[in-house]
């Protein structure tokens, strides 16, 4: 995706070399290269600096945060806020980040494959009611978790699996724009060739699916993996109806119930502004490792 | 619930045997999409199918609730007091204004980012970048507790930055508080939608973009004269995704709801769906207003889907 970018003179450090391509040769280059440098600027400050808050408001303990200035580096209180956030209600916060961790890495990586494996079997082979299967999965894709969170409480009450840890568990592994990018991703990434050279050295079917095209599949995989990560730990409406005892809470829920405690005793909010910190950390470092991959995510979501 | 996600069926190996190969794929086939096929079931049919059942009955609750009460057929009596109640609608009129308000200008800011990042003229364009799209992986609550706190008095330093200046702000007022929310949604979308765009962009032959040139054509009359064009089809889609977004919306204004008179509990569908069923218990209104948003969102996005197919096939 890169290498085909026209890049200028001064480019990033390890940028592919300069190739002036498609510029415009307007006898005033140097204002127009200056109002859209101060463009970007001024986007990358919008959404930095609310970021730069929240780092820097972690380190405020509850007087300071709403005294003194925010940039005054006078009061530094980030590590007692820290044992703070863990010791707070009996340690809630920790079971909140481990709880979200089961949610989002291990939901992500069985509904992953369960994905993955689905939009595999739709691309490589023929069966009955085929794609009429696929019409209801791209009705899956048009419809939004939030709109099923409430029936999926009427239906989980009915079988008595409210407030446990599969009513929020089972419902996100059910990805269908996963299948759907999957399908998408097989048909570029494993060709038939290779499912027939595999067939004629005599391996089965499913073997040759988990040896050999999985692993083809692999940069997919992890696509749609990232997706599903990001979307079960954003995920509040569905465990705000499942849930109510509080050490199955995932963060965002956890987060949600301090806050409201913070309206009446503000001793919450310091805890809440680092909380908020710490949730964010595992999915920006995900996404900084990873990013080659939602980056082709994104573009076959976009592109189609 | 945990009984239909069953083991892959060694029942279809009992099939008369036919080829070996092409009972063996059918036989992998199978496999590999019986649990995706469990969950549509189990998470999405029966949910669907229930919700649209219960909209139909109402629960009798005149033992005080023992034993669950009566169910009683009422038919659509449910949907016609969703339909006829102004909170519901209510919550309906505000998406709408919303989306008046965010679409044009998350459209609008992203692409215009996109086509700058595209002009070749950004120092650091790689960085740039991962800035303005690092909010996306902010989650929802989050976003929206951080803006809440830049919002709120006493916390903000952007309000304090205003006082200084003898400038009193309220940005959860009652004609503030919906832009308030739109920029949340600005600021998690913005570099998203910046990167679909660009990477459409990209997708342009060079070829084009420097005949455009050659024939005399300057930086912003190439932008908008051959690129936008261009990548139309993604405007489409970010329009698409970002309407479906809007009636959607819960995290925001849940939380801007602890803060602020302004945001009622029933302030979009979603509150509505959630106050009927938990804070007024009543079953039959939550399923019926969720039906009803089910179907608004699916004739949407069908419709939208449409329109775009139908176009691009006029266009190509």
């Amino acid at each position: 995706m890169t290498t085909t970018t026209p890049t200028t003179a001064v480019n990033t450090a390890g940028g592919p070399p300069a190739r002036p391509l498609g510029k415009p040769f307007g006898r005033s280059r140097l204002t127009s290269r200056g109002i859209a440098n101060a463009v970007v600027l001024i986007a990358a400050l919008y959404t930095m600096l609310p970021a730069l808050w929240l780092v820097l408001a972690s380190t405020k303990n509850a007087d300071a945060l709403f005294g003194s200035d925010i940039f005054s580096l006078g009061d530094f209180s980030f590590a007692r806020n820290l044992s703070d956030l863990f010791s707070m209600d009996g340690g809630l916060y920790g079971e909140w980040y481990v709880n979200s961790l089961l949610y989002a890495v291990v939901g992500a990586l069985v509904g992953s494959l369960i994905s993955v494996s689905a939009g595999y079997a739709f691309d490589k082979y023929e069966f009955r009611h085929k794609e009429k299967l696929f019409g209801l999965v791209l009705t899956g894709v048009m419809v939004p978790p939030t709109v099923l969170a409430l029936p999926l409480y009427l239906v989980a009450s009915n079988v008595g699996m409210v407030n446990t840890f599969w009513a929020v568990f089972i419902p996100v592994l059910f990805n269908p724009f996963g299948v759907y990018l999957a399908r998408l991703l097989s048909s570029g990434y494993v060709p038939n060739e290779v499912l027939e050279a595999s067939r004629m050295d005599g391996a089965g079917e499913l073997q040759t699916y988990f040896r050999v095209s999985l692993r083809m599949l692999g940069p997919g995989f992890v696509t749609v993996f990232l997706f599903q990560l990001t979307a079960i730990w954003n995920n509040f409406f569905l465990p705000m109806v499942m849930l109510s005892d509080q050490h199955l809470y995932p963060l965002s829920l956890g987060l949600y119930t301090w806050n409201s405690a913070a309206t009446v005793s503000p001793e919450y909010y310091p805890l809440v502004v680092i909380g908020s910190l710490l949730a964010v950390v595992p999915l920006i470092a995900a996404f900084v490792l990873l990013q080659r991959y939602w980056k082709s995510g994104l573009t076959a979501g976009s592109v189609k | 619930m945990s009984s239909k996600r069953k083991a892959p069926p060694s029942a279809a190996a009992a099939d008369p045997p036919r080829r070996t190969g092409r009972r063996q794929q059918r036989i992998a086939a199978t496999v590999l999409l019986t649990p995706f096929t469990a969950l549509l079931i189990a998470v999405f049919l029966i949910p669907v199918g229930y919700a649209i059942y219960l909209s139909l009955f109402s629960e009798d609750h005149e033992g005080l609730g023992f034993g669950g009460g009566r169910t009683v057929f009422t038919g659509l009596r449910s949907y016609l007091s969703v339909l006829q109640d102004p909170s519901f609608l209510s919550g309906f009129g505000t998406i709408a204004l919303y989306c008046v308000i965010f679409v044009p200008l998350v459209v609008i800011s992203s692409l215009a980012l996109a086509l700058v990042l595209d002009s070749g003229l950004i120092r650091l364009r790689r960085t740039a970048q991962m800035l303005v799209y690092l909010p996306h992986a902010v989650p929802g609550i989050i976003a929206a507790v951080i803006w809440l706190y830049l919002y709120t008095p006493g916390l903000s330093p952007v309000i304090k930055l205003f006082a200084q200046a003898d400038i009193t702000i309220d940005f959860l007022g009652l004609h503030t508080v919906l832009p308030s929310i739109v920029n949340i949604a600005l600021w998690s979308g913005l570099g998203y939608n910046m990167i679909i765009f660009y990477a459409a962009l990209q997708a342009l032959p060079r070829e084009v973009i420097e005949a455009a040139t050659i024939d005399g054509a300057g930086g912003i009359r190439t932008a908008l004269q051959v690129k936008v064009p261009i990548v139309r089809a993604s405007v489409v889609l970010v329009c698409m995704f970002s309407l479906i977004g809007a009636l959607q919306l819960f995290t925001e204004p849940m939380l801007m709801n602890q803060a602020t008179p302004m945001v009622n509990s029933r302030f979009t569908p979603n509150m509505y769906i959630y106050d009927a069923a938990f804070r007024r218990n009543n079953y039959g209104l939550a399923s019926a207003a969720s039906v009803i948003l089910l179907i608004v969102t699916c004739v949407l996005s069908y419709a939208v889907t449409r329109w775009s197919g139908r176009r691009e096939r006029r266009v190509g």
